[in-house]
């Protein structure tokens, strides 16, 4: 990746951050997981996958599902950097007069499908996946989930039934931040081993952190892992990433922040300087 | 033609119909090696199906998928209406071994509830044929519906010949005015005897398969409201949620009260072979035109 590349990758995370930021004000939105999952979901978009809003009807086009649907801020802000949606558009964020709420829905030009109820994604882009192989067509289907979802059965289930079709054109990434909703995953229901989880499952697992460019460009180049096999990204990440006074912090899940919160997390973000937040999660899951 | 035969015709005309089944293959046995391209089995997991069949529709497929009524209903219940309702995509369910013909299996297999939970998904539609002759004739028609259809498979041997099914429209037999039976389902069968023994008794009855009872077709049923004195609902359902209810909703929405006698189920049913069943549950034709009788006398 050239540095000049690599700036621009930069410079865009940025921006998106800020709009996942206001996002949380006015309703308030999950921006820890948001903050996590904005740096992959930028490089997928930017350096990865072949897929706009124009290129729909292509055949050779890509697919990206969130499945993790808390993330949309860091989605839609994304999409706000790629030119496919207005910035005025993030203010009407839990307006009726609009379909931007809190989990994605196809209204938005960009989302594949929606998501909000975990464990969905996995199955549904495993059938894009299968459909492209029986067509012989060499589409990339990258499902992005979250750690805490691999709760779910039904994760567990679909890679069964994905590695026994060998759906090497499909590409899961974990965005690995610790945490679900109230607790650090390793205190709640423990993953670890997940490399080794996965690969007893039948997939190819790298890991990769998942803030660093770069280092991501080099692992998602190597995709397909290995012929005949699911490949998995393991992204370590960080919960709140880019806001020191948010990160690794179990209280700052889903936060409503005041106006003037949402200004001090504005210059936080530029500054590391942390501002004084009073503002809790305020919903639990 | 069986239904394995309908089914190969149609992929056989156009590539995007697509089987899927959770390792229930009991309708199309000798299908698979004849559709390689055209065939997913996904082994036990009603979830991931679902799943994958609205991936699959995403793509301009119209996924038929199977497995028994109660494990795809429930078990993949969330998946259903999120993944297809929600997204209000064409993906065909077809339930095997509903209501009684669950028979021997006890109650972790009886779909009851089955028409109860489907229809309350927005953009769901659901068939219940009265038997082979009834679903192999409607087979066409929800499989190319342009919304998601539940289907309760029913194979069950045909004592009339049905009418091609326009979806939302039951079909009437007779024009009796004492008493009007709404059946769907398997029972059509045991209705359409008890019927005649109603007859033999000097009772006037018409009898309505309901084949879709989502969409219901209101007229009919409203139309036997106002021409006959007792009508019958009967159903191997719940009393809750299916047909019963229907009827109620129909006279609320209306605003006219009327006679209905309920023959369904309150709770799950003795499990045996099928003709026990109905005995010991009160299904058979002569024991559903008794219960009539005493209601109506």
């Amino acid at each position: 990746m050239t540095n000049k590349k690599l700036t621009k990758l930069q410079n865009q995370a940025l921006k998106v951050r800020e709009h996942i930021i206001r996002m949380s004000g006015n309703g308030g939105c999950f921006i820890g997981a948001s903050l996590s999952c904005a740096d992959i979901i930028l490089y997928l978009y930017k350096e990865f996958l072949n897929v706009s809003p124009e290129n729909l009807s292509d055949p050779k086009r890509d697919y990206f599902f969130l499945s993790k649907g808390h993330d949309v801020p860091a989605l839609y802000g994304t999409y706000v950097e790629l030119g496919w949606l207005e910035e005025s558009r993030l203010s009407n964020h839990l307006k009726t007069n609009d379909t931007i709420y809190w989990h994605p829905n196809r209204n938005i030009p960009g989302v594949e499908f929606h998501s909000g109820s975990l464990g969905h994604n996995l199955s549904v882009a495993m059938g894009v996946a299968m459909d492209c192989k029986l067509r012989k067509q060499k589409n990339k289907v990258v499902v992005v989930v979250g750690d805490g979802e691999l709760n779910e059965g039904s994760m567990w289930e679909g890679l069964l039934v994905a590695s026994a079709y060998k759906l090497d054109n499909l590409l899961i990434v974990v965005d690995r931040n610790q945490f679900q909703a109230n607790m650090p995953t390793e205190e709640l229901i423990p993953l670890n081993p997940l490399k080794k989880k996965f690969e007893a499952f039948g997939c190819e697992v790298k890991k990769v952190n998942g803030h660093n460019f770069e280092k991501m460009d080099q692992t998602f180049k190597e995709f397909p892992f290995q012929k005949g096999k699911v490949s998995v990204v393991i992204a370590e990440t960080v919960r709140g990433k880019g806001l020191p006074s948010i990160e690794k912090r179990a209280d700052r899940w889903f936060v409503n922040f005041k106006p003037e919160e949402v200004e001090g997390l504005l210059s936080e973000l530029h500054s590391k300087k942390k501002t004084k937040l009073t503002s809790e999660t305020i919903v639990a899951r | 033609m069986t239904y394995a035969d309908i089914v190969l015709k149609l992929i056989n005309e156009d590539d995007r119909y697509i089987i899927m089944t959770s390792e229930n293959r009991a309708a199309f046995r000798a299908l698979p090696p004849l559709i390689p391209k055209n065939f997913i089995d996904t082994g036990i997991t009603e979830q991931t199906m679902i799943g994958m069949a609205a991936g699959l529709a995403l793509r301009g497929r119209v996924p038929v998928v199977h497995a028994l009524a109660t494990f795809l209903t429930m078990r993949a219940f969330e998946f259903i209406r999120t993944d297809v309702g929600i997204g209000n995509l064409p993906v065909k369910i077809v339930g095997a071994v509903p209501g009684f013909l669950s028979d021997g299996n006890g109650p972790t297999h009886q779909a009851i509830e089955d028409v109860s939970i489907m229809r309350g998904i927005p953009n769901m539609n659901v068939f219940c044929p009265a038997d082979e002759d009834d679903m192999l004739k409607g087979l066409k028609t929800t499989i190319q519906y342009p919304s998601p259809f539940y289907m309760r498979y029913n194979p069950t041997q045909a004592l009339v010949e049905h009418s091609p099914l326009e979806i939302g429209k039951a079909e009437t037999f007779g024009d009796g005015t004492d008493i009007a039976i709404l059946v769907y389902g398997f029972l059509f069968g045991e209705a359409f005897k008890a019927k005649k023994i109603l007859e033999e008794q000097g009772k006037s009855v018409r009898l309505i398969n309901i084949r879709t009872p989502k969409p219901i077709d209101e007229d009919a049923v409203m139309k036997a409201v106002r021409e006959c004195k007792q009508i019958v609902t009967i159903e191997d359902h719940l009393i809750t949620g299916g047909l019963y209810s229907i009827v109620g909703e129909l006279l609320l929405k209306n605003k006219i009260a009327a006679d209905v006698l309920p023959i369904a189920l309150k709770t799950w049913f003795k499990p045996a072979l099928l003709n026990d069943v109905l005995e010991y549950e009160g299904f058979t034709a002569e024991k559903i035109s008794q219960t009539i009788l005493n209601n109506f006398q």
